[in-house]
C-alpha cells in the first residue's frame, strides 16, 4: 500500500471549488500520513494528458458540486480505465439530482420531507403567485427551498412567511434553473456518514449539527465556531440506530459506493427524514466526514486509503 | 452492521474554542458566498471582470529581472536588513518627484512609505478615528477603503457622484447634518481620479470648493490617488493636496503604474500627523520590506517609468474601448453606465428589478464575474450596479465577458419578471479587498 501513487482531484469550476480545494488538501496530507504519494490535480483541460504520463494507481475526487459529484470526472475516469475511489458515474447522477434521489428513496419506504420540483419555466409560464400560493398550501410553512442540484446550501433558504418566497426564489434560481421545494422538518439536524468495508457498508457516527444562527447555511458551515457539534449526536439508541440504518440503506439503495454522507433531521415524534445525500463528503476543517470518523476512533487517511485499495483491486 | 473502531467522544464541540474570545470588530469576519465564488472567477475559463488586476505583462521583465539581481548583488546587505519605519530616504525623495506630476510639492520628511497604500488607509484610519467616529466617503467608495473604516468601528456617510464626482452641495448637506445629528466626522475619503468603483473624475472646478467645504466644517481630507497619473489622454488633474497642503492626508500607490505584487505606497502627511503615522507603522510592521522599496527605487532610477506608464495607459485605453463597445452592442435596454476617461473601471447600472449580488452565482455559472455594487456602499445600496475592470483581461476576452454578462443579465430580467421581485436574502458576507475585489 506505501508504495501507491494516488492522485487527488480537487478545485473544478463549480460553485464550491474553494471548498474542494480545501477538502482536497486536507484529504492528500491525510494519505502522505499513512504513506501513500500523492499529487494534487485540479480539475482542468490537462486532466485527461495527466491521467496518461502520470499513471496514477488511483483517482480520489475530493471536487464537491457540478462535474465532480453528476457523474462526468467519473464517466472520463471510467472511460480511461483509470480505477478511482468513489460512486460509480450513473450512481452518481441519481444521487446528485436531489429530487431523483429522494424519489428513488420514498419508493423504498424511507421518509423523506414532501416535496415539489419545478423549473423557472413553469412559473414563467403559468403564472408565479397561483403556482406559489399552491406549493405553500401543498408544503406548509415553513418551508426548505433549494437548488435541485448543488451542495454546501448555495441557493438553500428557509422560507417562513409566503411573502419571502418570491424573492427566495430569485436568490435560489440564481443557481440553476429548478428548484426544489421541501416540507421543513424541525428536529435534530445529524450528518452521518457511511464507509464501505470488507462486510458492506457501515455507518460512521452521526454527527450532530447546531448552527448558532439556526440555520446551517454556508457561512455557519465553513466559519469555525458558528455551529456546535455533537459527534456522536445526543441521540437516544434507538434515534442513533435509526439514523445509522437510514444512511446505509440511502447507500444501497441509490447504489453509492465507498463513501457517502446523508443528511437527515429526526423530528420531534421520532421519525427520521432523508434529506440528501452526498456522494463526494466535504473533508474541510470544518466539514462532517472528519468529525465522524474522529468520533469513531479511526483516522480519514487509513479510511481512504482502505478504499484506494478497494478501488485498485475493483 | 455495527461499526468498527474505538468507543466515541461525547460532549459538544465547537471549531473555533476562541470564538467568545473574538473582538467585537471581528463580527463581519465570516465564510462568504461571494468569495467563494470569486475563488472560480480566478480559473482561466472565467472572464474575470471583477479584479483590479494591473495588466504587468505590459512590464521589461527581463531588464527588471537583471536590475533587481544586481541591486542584491550589490547591496543585499542593506536590501535585506530591517530599516525605518519612514521609508528609504531616497525613495521618499522619488516619490516626491511622483508627485510633483500632480502638482504637489511634498518634502521628502512628510512622506511615510507604505506597504501598499492599502496600509496607509489602515494607519490614517486607526490614528483618526475612534469608534461611533464619522468617516464621509463618496457613494460607491472603495471597498477596501470601506473595510479598514469598518474595522476601526467608525460610521461611513455616503455623498452621492455624478458626472463631475462628489457633489459639494450634498457634502455640505451631509456635513450639516452630521453637526445637527451630533456626530464626530474625523475626515473626508476621496479618490478625485478615476474613481473606483465609479470611473468619474472630480471636476477641477469642484476641487477648491470641496477643500472649503471641509475646513469649514473642521474636517481633514484623505486623498486616494493610485489612478492619477492613468488618465488616457495623459492628462493629469492638481491633486487636492497640492491646494490645501495643511488639511489633506494624500495617499500614493506604486502598484498601478508598476508591480502591484511590490506591495509600495505612500502616504504623504502634514508634520504633526506624519509623526504620528511613523509610530502608527513602526507598530505595525516595524518597516515596510526594505528590499522592495530599494526594487522601485531603482526601478524609478534606472527605468523610463513615465514610459512605462504611457504604455499602460495605451494598453487600458484599448481596453477601455473593448468594454464600452461591448457594452454598446451587447447591454439590454435599461443599463447605463460611464465611460470613464482613464483607470480601470467602468460603473454599470443594471435594469429595474435585478440584484447584482444575488445575480453573481449566474454569472459564474456563465463563466463571468465582476464586482457587486453593494459591496461599495456601507449601507447596503448599489444593489442595481456592478463594477466592471476593464485592466486585465484582453481586449478580447473582455468583449467575450462584456457578452456573457448581458446574456445573465437577460436571464436574470426574466427570473425577476417572473417573479416581480429582488432576492431578500443576500449572498452571505462582505467583499471585503482580495486580489478579485479590490
Amino acid at each position: 500500500m506505501a508504495d501507491r501513487m494516488v492522485a487527488v482531484l480537487s478545485g473544478g469550476l463549480s460553485h464550491e471549488r474553494e471548498v474542494s480545494i480545501r477538502s482536497g488538501r486536507r484529504l492528500s496530507a491525510a494519505l502522505r500520513s499513512v504513506g501513500l504519494t500523492v499529487e494534487e490535480w485540479d480539475a482542468d483541460a490537462s486532466l485527461l494528458s495527466r491521467l496518461q504520463s502520470s499513471r496514477p494507481d488511483a483517482v480520489v475526487v475530493a471536487l464537491h458540486g457540478g462535474e465532480g459529484e453528476n457523474g462526468s470526472v467519473q464517466a472520463i475516469l471510467e472511460m480511461f480505465g483509470v480505477p478511482y475511489v468513489g460512486t460509480d458515474s450513473r450512481a452518481c447522477r441519481r444521487a446528485w439530482d436531489k429530487p431523483t434521489a429522494k424519489a428513488e428513496l420514498a419508493r423504498a419506504g424511507l421518509a423523506t420531507p414532501e416535496w415539489i420540483v419545478l423549473p423557472h419555466a413553469t412559473f414563467r409560464e403559468l403564472g408565479a403567485k397561483p403556482v406559489l400560493d399552491a406549493m405553500v398550501s401543498t408544503l406548509g410553512l415553513p418551508l426548505m427551498l433549494k437548488p435541485d442540484q448543488g451542495g454546501s446550501a448555495l441557493g438553500a433558504q428557509v422560507v417562513r412567511d409566503a411573502a419571502e418566497l418570491p424573492p427566495a426564489m430569485v436568490g435560489c434560481l440564481a443557481y440553476g434553473d429548478t428548484v426544489l421545494a421541501e416540507q421543513f422538518i424541525s428536529g435534530v439536524e445529524v450528518a452521518v456518514a457511511v464507509v464501505d468495508g470488507p462486510e458492506g457498508p457501515y455507518a460512521l457516527p452521526a454527527v450532530e449539527i447546531v448552527p448558532e444562527s439556526g440555520v446551517y447555511d454556508y457561512t455557519a458551515r465553513y466559519t469555525a465556531g458558528l455551529t456546535d457539534f455533537h459527534a456522536p449526536a445526543r441521540l437516544d439508541a434507538t434515534a442513533a440506530k435509526a439514523v445509522g440504518e437510514l444512511a446505509v440503506a440511502a447507500h444501497r439503495l441509490l447504489g453509492l459506493r465507498d463513501v457517502s454522507r446523508t443528511d437527515a433531521v429526526v423530528a420531534e415524534d421520532g421519525t427520521v427524514y432523508f434529506l440528501e445525500v452526498n456522494v463526494s463528503p466535504g473533508l474541510t476543517e470544518t466539514s462532517l466526514l472528519p468529525m465522524a470518523v474522529e468520533a469513531a476512533g479511526q483516522s480519514l487517511g487509513e479510511i481512504y486509503a482502505g478504499l484506494v485499495e478497494r478501488a485498485v483491486a475493483r | 452492521m455495527t461499526m468498527p473502531g474505538q468507543p466515541a467522544k461525547q460532549g459538544p464541540r465547537s471549531l473555533d474554542p476562541h470564538l467568545r474570545r473574538y473582538a467585537a470588530r471581528t463580527a463581519g469576519m465570516t465564510a462568504s458566498e461571494i468569495r467563494a465564488l470569486f475563488a472560480v472567477a480566478s480559473r482561466p475559463e472565467v472572464v474575470s471582470l471583477a479584479g483590479g488586476m494591473p495588466h504587468l505583462a505590459a512590464l521589461p521583465l527581463e531588464s527588471l529581472s537583471a536590475e533587481i539581481g544586481q541591486l542584491v548583488a550589490s547591496e543585499g546587505l542593506v536590501a535585506l536588513q530591517y530599516g525605518s519605519a519612514h521609508g528609504v530616504p531616497l525613495l521618499r525623495e522619488q516619490i516626491c518627484d511622483v508627485m510633483a506630476l500632480e502638482g504637489i510639492n511634498g518634502h521628502p520628511d512628510d512622506v511615510v512609505v507604505t506597504v501598499g497604500s492599502q496600509m496607509g488607509l489602515d494607519m490614517v484610519t486607526r490614528i483618526f478615528c475612534d469608534p461611533g467616529d464619522v468617516v464621509i466617503a463618496e457613494g460607491p467608495s472603495y471597498v477596501g477603503a470601506l473595510g479598514s473604516f469598518t474595522a476601526y468601528q467608525a460610521k461611513v456617510v455616503h455623498v452621492a457622484m455624478d458626472a463631475d464626482g462628489l457633489v459639494p452641495s450634498l457634502l455640505r448637506e451631509a456635513l450639516e447634518a452630521c453637526k445637527r445629528a451630533g456626530q464626530r466626522v474625523k475626515f473626508l475619503y476621496t479618490i478625485p481620479n478615476f474613481h473606483n468603483p465609479a470611473g468619474v473624475t472630480l471636476a477641477v472646478s469642484r476641487r477648491a470648493e470641496i477643500l472649503e467645504i471641509c475646513r469649514s466644517y473642521g474636517v481633514l481630507v484623505v486623498e486616494d490617488n493610485p489612478y492619477g497619473l492613468l488618465g488616457f489622454d495623459g492628462q493629469t488633474y492638481p491633486a487636492l493636496r497640492s491646494m490645501d497642503p495643511d488639511n489633506v492626508v494624500y495617499l500614493g500607490s506604486f502598484s498601478k503604474t508598476f508591480a502591484a505584487g511590490l506591495r509600495v505606497g505612500w502616504v504623504l502627511a502634514p508634520h504633526a500627523v506624519r509623526e504620528k503615522l511613523v509610530l502608527a507603522a513602526e507598530s505595525a510592521t516595524l518597516c515596510p520590506p526594505t528590499l522592495n522599496q530599494m526594487i522601485v527605487s531603482r526601478y524609478l532610477s534606472t527605468q523610463d517609468w513615465k514610459g512605462q506608464i504611457k504604455t499602460y495607459r495605451e494598453a487600458y485605453r484599448e481596453r477601455r474601448d473593448a468594454a464600452i463597445s461591448a457594452l454598446e452592442q451587447h447591454m439590454p435596454q435599461g443599463s447605463t453606465w460611464n465611460i470613464p476617461d482613464g483607470g480601470f473601471y467602468v460603473w454599470v447600472t443594471v435594469p429595474e428589478g435585478i440584484d447584482t449580488k444575488a445575480m453573481l452565482p449566474r454569472a459564474v455559472t456563465a463563466r463571468v464575474a465582476y464586482a457587486s455594487g453593494t459591496g461599495f456602499y456601507a449601507d447596503g445600496f448599489g444593489s442595481r450596479q456592478l463594477r466592471i475592470s476593464y485592466c486585465y483581461p484582453t481586449p478580447e476576452r473582455i468583449r467575450e465577458g462584456v457578452r456573457r454578462l448581458a446574456n445573465v443579465i437577460e436571464e436574470e430580467m426574466q427570473l425577476a419578471a417572473t417573479f416581480g421581485a429582488t432576492p431578500g436574502r443576500q449572498l452571505s458576507g462582505p467583499q471585503t479587498p482580495s486580489p478579485d475585489t479590490a
